[in-house]
């Protein structure tokens, strides 16, 4: 793409190319490359080729598994009924993707505009994030074709996962709803923009309720096992706040880790107030989730006091437990802010992406590592689970990056005024094309109130 | 803000208050079991390990052929757990005792509060006022929270269906026996007359008369009277319960009881976060009339915590 770029391709980011013309929807997913172009970036990209492995190898198997059945997919057991679909997919992704809703509340509810050059990013985190996992959900499920039978068939009010199951239905819905607004935007459709905008208090709302408690929640499902998850990850009391606050620097985070990887890998596709804007909000994000960990640590701290549990520190199971704590919570918070004070973003980004690791292994601990630490034997996952995990996991950047590539989520979808008030973007010859046919334009513009 | 979306803020808060009011556990508590609640209670010291309850659950419920055959003394090397091809295993313990070796049957213990009950979010399971936990496979998805929840590890899935896996454990013969007052096969074909099947309240009282009549022969516990809110399999031991692999850690309040702190939030929330947060927008929203408009380029400090 940068090449491309370099010898002139103008990036599709408005509805007009560079001639003045209306891109079409065929334009506009191709990147505004012809096929044979948009096939040789993507050959280029060898990014793609191990992609391309990946999807080889781990197609086959996803489909053989619902073919052939879980005991030949997972490692079937009947002591781990939840191996890494669950407690890599579910348990993992949506701690991450609890960035949806805080960077929804920061710039709706707390008016802090000055972080809307990374709403849409986070935003759209949380989608992918929640819709991922749902897909390692009905990996994992023994019969996925069930998955509505809580919302229509058969109801069990009181279990924690009836809870889960409907709040991240709901807010999957209410999600795809705060993103639409870009595809609106991206598609040419002023008025449903326009609708969400008007709702989009309500969806925020809703959207914070809705992740207080299904993070919660999430973690709330553990406290049926108060025997099998190890009493250092687990508290009657505490958990589902556990769950909650530690979600919370882990979405901030994954933003950060997102945003840097997008930065760095698909330069040409943020705008100039991405870029200008990127290192402010990291250290507004990076501020956010020091003082999310700083909590995270305190009140795991008093959980093991409330129980009195500090015997088990001085075990093997403790010190694995002191190990994802330091590395995954207390490190990167010193990191971060260290980073913050003295401006050094690596240390801030270094930070984020050891938060993001501890979140995945606190989650992968409780579900997984630790669980049935009674038991004499540990669960290791197949190959063919961790093959599946890992097309899934693919599946996921892949849709990422194609969602990044094309809608506005890193750039903001140009008006027609702001166009023509930044001629440098575009191309000297296409400008006088553009004046010459100022009728249409500005009927355009005139209907279509971009907000 | 608008009046509008104010009201309408509320009208979504409300709606999923609704929602969630269904949410709390209401039905637990103290429920003490059903009064005409049947059980069986095990009384180990008896048991020999011959396996013909094994042999007989198989047969009743329709098992697919063990491995081995019933009278296979060698599966008693490696501690076993039900699965959805055995829903009951017999195991041995303390084998290089001079008392001898003692036998232990496991099945699913059929909880007055059964945790995977109260965990299934499609309320696949019944617990029967005969005492049975049943289970409905027309409408289980497969999540396996009830293997989870569960604190005996009795249910098994059925991994090898592609098609349609389900839960099996140990529904105390029920639809064939149990309905019709009759007593569990593992019960009836029991050569020892280890396994006791009536009432659970005078099994309570029957075992807690054998320990008074001898003592010597019993620890003075019966394992399933109050563990978890109580089961309806009912054991009797001759030595530590925790030598013969029971867990003997477990509360004696039923599983939900933990999941209650959690319950009990849920409405709060849904509750509070509404007015909370359209009220700091207002205060929010009233604060920037007085300075920076819509994503301007202020150079405002940041005050984010």
């Amino acid at each position: 793409m940068k090449k491309m770029i370099q010898h002139g391709l103008a990036i599709v980011d408005s509805p007009y190319d560079e001639d003045g013309k209306k891109r079409t929807l065929v334009n506009k997913l191709l990147l505004g490359l012809t096929p044979s172009q948009y096939l040789l970036q993507a050959f280029r990209n060898p990014f793609n080729w191990i992609l391309a492995a990946i999807f080889a190898i781990g197609i086959p198997i996803l489909i053989g598994r619902f073919f052939f059945g879980l005991a030949w997919a997972t490692s079937g057991s009947n002591d781990y009924p939840w191996g890494l679909f669950l407690g890599f997919g579910l348990f993992a992704m949506v701690p991450l993707s609890s960035s949806g809703f805080q960077l929804g509340t920061a710039c709706e509810i707390f008016g802090r505009h000055d972080l809307e050059p990374i709403e849409r990013l986070a935003l759209l985190n949380g989608l992918l994030g929640y819709f991922f996992a749902v897909m390692y959900l009905l990996a994992d499920l023994g019969q996925p074709w069930r998955l509505p039978y809580p919302m229509v068939v058969s109801f069990g009010p009181a279990a924690v996962l009836f809870l889960v199951a409907w709040h991240v239905a709901t807010y999957l819905s209410v999600q795809v709803a705060e993103v639409s607004s870009a595809f609106f935007e991206w598609i040419g459709f002023p008025a449903g923009k326009r609708a969400i905008r008007r709702i989009t208090l309500g969806l925020t709302v809703s959207g914070i309720i809705l992740s207080t408690l299904h993070q919660g929640a999430l973690g709330a499902l553990f406290t049926y096992a108060p025997g099998k998850v190890h009493p250092l990850w687990y508290s009657s009391s505490f958990q589902w706040l556990h769950f909650f606050v530690s979600s919370l620097p882990g979405g901030l985070c994954m933003v950060i880790t997102v945003s840097t990887i997008a930065a760095k890998t698909m330069a040409w596709r943020g705008d100039s107030r991405f870029h200008e804007k990127l290192d402010k909000v990291t250290v507004s994000l990076a501020k956010g989730a020091c003082m999310g960990i700083a909590t995270y640590i305190t009140i795991k701290l008093i959980a093991i006091a409330h129980d009195n549990k500090w015997a088990y520190l001085d075990t093997g199971w403790g010190q694995w437990f002191m190990f994802e704590i330091i590395v995954g919570f207390m490190l990167p918070l010193t990191l971060m802010t260290y980073g913050v004070h003295t401006r050094k973003m690596n240390v801030v980004r270094l930070g984020a992406f050891m938060t993001v690791f501890g979140v995945v292994l606190n989650r992968v601990n409780t579900a997984m590592i630790t669980f049935n630490w009674k038991l004499p034997h540990r669960e290791i996952p197949p190959w063919r689970e961790v093959i599946i995990s890992l097309t899934i996991f693919a599946t996921y950047i892949v849709v990422y990056r194609f969602i990044l590539y094309r809608l506005p989520i890193l750039f903001k979808w140009r008006r027609q005024e702001q166009e023509e008030t930044v001629p440098e973007a575009v191309p000297a010859p296409a400008l006088g094309r553009r004046e010459a046919s100022s009728v249409p334009v500005a009927s355009y513009s005139s209907m279509t109130k971009l907000d | 803000m608008k009046r509008r979306n104010f009201l309408k803020a509320c009208l979504i808060g409300g709606t999923t208050i609704a929602l969630g009011k269904t949410n709390k556990g209401w039905a637990s508590g103290s429920f003490e079991g059903y009064p005409e609640a049947m059980g069986v209670l095990v009384d180990t010291t008896r048991c020999i390990g011959c396996r013909s309850c094994e042999a007989a659950c198989n047969k009743e419920q329709k098992l697919p052929e063990p491995d081995t055959s019933f009278d296979d003394p060698s599966v008693f090397e490696h501690e076993r757990r039900p699965t959805s091809k055995a829903y009951t295993v017999v195991n041995r313990y303390q084998k290089e005792q001079p008392s001898g070796p003692v036998y232990r049957k496991v099945q699913c213990n059929h909880c007055n509060e059964p945790a995977c009950l109260t965990s299934c979010f499609v309320n696949a399971y019944t617990k029967t006022k005969e005492g049975a936990v049943i289970y409905n496979s027309k409408v289980c998805v497969g999540c396996r929270n009830c293997m989870i929840a569960c604190p005996f590890n009795a249910p098994g899935y059925d991994y090898d269906s592609a098609t349609n896996p389900i839960v099996k454990k140990c529904i105390l013969c029920y639809d064939t026996r149990l309905k019709y007052g009759k007593p569990p096969a593992c019960v009836e074909i029991c050569p020892q007359e280890a396994l006791t099947f009536g009432h659970r309240a005078d099994l309570i009282k029957l075992a807690h008369e054998r320990i008074r009549a001898t003592p010597e022969r019993y620890v003075d516990h019966v394992y399933g009277e109050k563990e978890v809110g109580g089961t309806s399999w009912l054991y009797l031991a001759p030595v530590g319960f925790d030598k013969l692999g029971f867990d003997t850690t477990l509360s004696n309040d039923p599983i939900i009881s933990n999941v209650k702190d959690f319950l009990g939030m849920v409405p709060m929330v849904l509750s509070i976060w509404p007015a909370l947060f359209s009220g700091i927008h207002l205060l929010a929203k009233h604060e920037e009339q007085g300075g920076h408009g819509h994503d301007t380029d202020s150079n405002q400090e940041d005050t984010k915590p």
